[in-house]
């Protein structure tokens, strides 16, 4: 099985030859001895591209075990997750690696960029991961997050809302078929937190990318075209 | 290289720091490696240049101070000469004198006799240079000292003299003392403890000379060591009643050699113990510190294999760097040592322990760097678990 992305299309609606994220009667069971958490418990969840989906969910739900399992960084005890039409279950350690590269974009809490590395080399290291050798129009990226003025500076020389932006520019690099978030805005004031999300769907849209937010912000729901709640490893329409 | 170079630039001051201690150790292992040298030179150089392929000691000769213990005779030479394989074999006297210029300088020597007509003799322009019972050929090293071709050196309490004829190409020592080059019959004539004051005579020598030397010094006709000259060691030594070692063997037996050559190999071993555990520590502690980046860096989809490599390169970049400043610094203040010291800085030797330092470096590099292997992509979703 290859792992080769389809060329994104410039922009516009949902792309129909992507089919996002499916994931169905996914359970994942964590254990520590003989104590076994059920951290995901039959999740059903449908992600178009060009759909941004909000996940809320109180402390312990099982949210970044959602993102975890989407993500292929974990596998699901029971159930089936595919991503572009690629089950994640059935991909070795090494493809699955070789997939999130391809495939999937994580932006993390307060954007977890290489400290040693400029704005723009943030981006020309994940296609230099790639291994392509092609120019990579890292201004035009950056122009998309409106960075593009701040592309030789260094991490610690951004303020937070900043660093997402560069973040997302990097996850979306690459131009994945799944775009997972993690607590965006956990270390955002209100007013940057409302750029960055709007920020996120706008990106979706134009990318069309199928993109889960994880969040405890209730105030930039607004932006997400669904939002969902996680109880105790259940998902439940808001 | 992508990650490794500029992390480099960016991170300077904290690699520049460890690169200080990289660059201390190649120092010191250069200065060391130049005292072994030296004292190897010093200690052994006079044996090293001889065209001797093994020397055969008295039967049951110990190691330890073999040459002033060990006697043999024209018996066991000719013994010798009769082995298959051996192409020459000829009475080799060692005894260490002092001795004093005219202007009473002391100048101690190690006496290496010689027949003036055989293999061992040296060569001055390529000339055999012992021609008078009392001519001497002195290790180059031995002008230092001040003496000069013509001059008379004169043997502690019995007064025998020894005049310097010329001087050998290159130095010639034995346990740190200059090496003279006598007539064989004029060494035994000294070493019978009866010779008289002023130069030796032939009349005076017939009369008292011993006819006995210290070790046969054997030449094979093919091959350069013991073992490659197909001579057999168990027969000549059981027809001559010697026990014979290879030359690189009898370096033992020069005073103090074994005792200076261990220390400074401990030392030195130590050095590179140190230096792989230093790179070790410090690559232990930058992944330990970059271990979130890192985990990004996996969740992302980057390769095991390109951070283990990219770890490797900077450490690799590190150590060649630093190794060669160290060890360039090395060589300038070695310029700068004085004759006396015992100091030679041999291009071998050097680059042998830059090599090494840099490889012993990086496997404390590749044991630190490893636990990028074991870094869990999943601490870095958020929520640190
Ligand atoms: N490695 C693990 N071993 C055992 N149990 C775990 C492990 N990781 C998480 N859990 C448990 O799984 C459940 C879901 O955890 P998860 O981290 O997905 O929650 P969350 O919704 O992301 O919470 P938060 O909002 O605090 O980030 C919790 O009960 C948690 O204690
Ligand atoms: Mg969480």
């Amino acid at each position: 099985m290859t792992t080769s992305t389809v060329p994104t299309p410039a922009a516009g609606a949902a792309d129909t030859s992507r089919t996002g994220l499916v994931m169905s009667g996914v359970s994942l069971e964590l254990g520590d001895g003989d104590r076994i958490v059920r951290a995901l418990d039959s999740v059903d969840l449908v992600v178009r591209p060009g759909e941004l989906v909000a996940v809320v969910g109180p402390s312990g739900a099982g949210k970044s075990s959602l993102l975890a399992v989407a993500g292929a960084l974990t596998s699901p005890t029971s159930g089936t997750a595919t991503v572009h039409g690629h089950d994640l279950a059935s991909l070795s350690a090494r493809r699955r690696a070789r997939f999130r590269l391809e495939e999937i974009g994580f932006v993390f809490q307060s954007g977890n960029l290489v400290p040693a590395l400029t704005v723009a080399d943030q981006l020309r290291l994940v296609h230099h991961l790639r291994g392509r050798r092609d120019a990579f129009d890292v201004t035009r990226a950056l122009e998309q997050v409106g960075m593009a003025h701040k592309a030789d500076r260094r991490p610690h020389e951004l303020s937070g809302g900043e660093r997402q932006r560069v973040g997302i520019a990097r996850a979306l690099a690459t131009h994945p078929s799944l775009l997972l978030v993690d607590e965006p805005t956990s270390a955002l004031d209100r007013a940057r937190s409302q750029d960055v999300v709007a920020l996120l769907r706008e990106r979706t849209e134009r990318a069309s990318v199928a993109t889960v937010m994880v969040t405890h912000d209730h105030d930039v729901l607004h932006h997400c075209h669904r939002v969902l709640t996680m109880e105790d490893g259940r998902l439940l329409a808001a | 290289m992508f990650l490794a170079l500029r992390a480099l630039a960016f991170q300077r001051s904290r690699f520049l720091l460890v690169g200080l201690v990289i660059g201390l150790l190649a120092l010191l292992t250069v200065m060391l490696s130049g005292l072994s040298s030296g004292l190897v030179n010093d200690g052994v150089s006079g044996l090293k240049n001889l065209p001797v392929t093994a020397m055969a000691f008295s039967a049951g000769t110990k190691t330890d101070n073999a040459f002033s213990q060990s006697v043999v005779d024209e018996k066991q030479r000719a013994a010798w000469a009769g082995q298959p394989q051996v192409a020459d074999a000829q009475l080799l006297g060692v005894s260490i004198v002092n001795t004093r210029k005219a202007d009473a300088t002391p100048v101690d020597l190690t006496l290496f006799g010689v027949a003036p007509d055989s293999f061992l003799a040296p060569k001055v322009d390529g000339r055999p240079a012992l021609t008078e019972p009392g001519d001497v050929v002195l290790s180059a090293t031995a002008r230092k000292t001040g003496v000069r071709v013509g001059d008379v050196l004169t043997l502690d309490r019995v007064g025998t003299t020894l005049r310097v004829v010329g001087f050998t190409a290159q130095q010639d020592t034995f346990g740190h003392v200059d090496v003279g080059y006598l007539p064989l019959r004029t060494w035994q004539y000294i070493a019978s403890g009866r010779s008289a004051a002023g130069a030796p005579t032939a009349a005076a020598i017939a009369a008292d000379a011993l006819d006995t030397a210290s070790v046969v010094a054997l030449r094979s006709a093919a091959g350069s060591t013991l073992a490659a000259s197909g001579i057999d060691v168990a027969a000549g030594d059981q027809a001559a009643d010697t026990t014979t070692r290879s030359l690189q063997a009898t370096f033992a037996s020069s005073p103090g050699y074994t005792a200076e050559t261990t220390t400074i190999s401990m030392i030195t071993a130590f050095l590179y113990v140190i230096a792989a555990l230093v790179i070790g520590a410090f690559f232990t502690v930058w992944t330990v510190q970059r271990q979130h980046e890192l985990a990004v860096l996996r969740a992302v989809g980057a390769p095991t294999g390109f951070l283990l490599r990219d770890g490797l390169t900077q450490a690799a970049v590190l150590l060649v760097t630093f190794t060669a400043v160290g060890a360039g610094i090395g060589l300038g203040l070695g310029a700068l040592i004085p004759d006396g010291v015992p100091f030679a800085l041999e291009a071998a030797p050097v680059a042998g322990a830059a090599v090494l330092m840099i490889t012993l470096g990086l496997v404390g590099a590749g044991l630190a760097v490893l636990r990028i292997a074991r870094i869990d992509p999943l601490t870095a979703l958020g929520g640190q678990r």
